[in-house]
């Protein structure tokens, strides 16, 4: 297999739909479990997805997250329509969250989404237009 | 020790995931903020947490923890208790508050990790 060809998977995401919230990152842990990548590494990936996902549902419209899935890593791309982040600085600060009370008091809104986005990948990239929305780019290697 | 070894030990009810009462328990983690969770427990922790709502099988699915317990007699939605049966996550709950249920977590050798 050519090292570029890989699984591509692709979800929709709607904001405020916390009923199927976790259910594309679930997915690719599905996809990763089956052609064997190791639990530790799945883990990170299965983390930092589901983060991105929520911050979809929680902050932003509409959205959708694709993982690319490749012999030794995965990317996952996650675009959203949203209010976008007017300070990229502040929103990555531990603890610093914007979401409302009713969030909140799901427990959401910890302000380690982000944070922990860092934290598990390799590779982390976010651009964000205010007023238009956010993209992230994440990528995990799998040794 | 198995979630089982624990789920005889404490006043435990089991209302989904039975299937994966032999999971190994590498120790515990409580809090209601599940990015909390996310970023500090680790996998095959017990998770002690008062959130009933189905998000929270998400987390433990996707965090590879071993088991739930929504304490303090908060009582699961029903949503969480069938995702968390079609998940194949261990799903606890007790009438006991947090505090005490992991009081007795770590008596019977649950440390936090
Ligand atoms: N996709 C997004 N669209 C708009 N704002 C976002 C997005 N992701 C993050 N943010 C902003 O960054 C803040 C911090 O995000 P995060 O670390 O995930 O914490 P939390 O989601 O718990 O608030 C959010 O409260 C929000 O203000
Ligand atoms: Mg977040």
């Amino acid at each position: 297999m050519n090292s570029e060809q890989g699984i591509a998977l692709e979800y929709e995401l709607k904001g405020g739909d916390f009923e199927i919230a976790g259910e594309a990152s679930s997915k690719i842990k599905r996809v990763l479990q089956q052609i064997g990548v190791r639990s530790d590494v799945i883990r990170r990936i299965a983390i930092s997805s589901y983060e991105a996902e929520m911050n979809v549902i929680i902050h932003a419209w509409s959205g959708v997250l694709k993982a690319r899935v490749f012999p030794d890593r995965t990317e996952i791309i996650v675009e959203d329509q949203g209010p976008g982040i007017a300070d990229i600085d502040l929103a990555m600060q531990e603890g610093y969250s914007t979401a409302p009370d009713h969030i909140r008091e799901m427990g959401f809104g910890a302000g380690m989404g982000l944070p922990n986005m860092v934290r598990c990948s390799d590779e982390f990239a976010i651009n964000s237009v205010a007023g238009q929305g956010t993209r992230i780019n994440i990528v995990i290697r799998h040794s | 020790m198995t979630v089982n070894d624990i789920v005889k030990s404490l006043p435990l009810t089991v209302v989904a995931g039975g299937d994966g009462l032999g999971a190994e328990v590498t120790g515990g983690y409580v809090s209601d903020l599940l990015s909390n969770v996310m970023g500090h427990a680790a996998a095959g922790n017990i998770w002690v947490t008062m959130q009933g709502h189905q998000n929270i099988v998400a987390v433990a699915s996707l965090a590879g923890l071993a088991a739930v317990i929504v304490a303090g007699g908060a009582v699961p939605e029903r949503e969480t208790v069938a995702k968390a049966e079609s998940e194949g996550i261990v799903l606890l709950t007790t009438a006991l508050p947090s505090f005490a249920v992991v009081g007795l977590l770590y008596q019977s050798g649950v440390k936090g990790q």
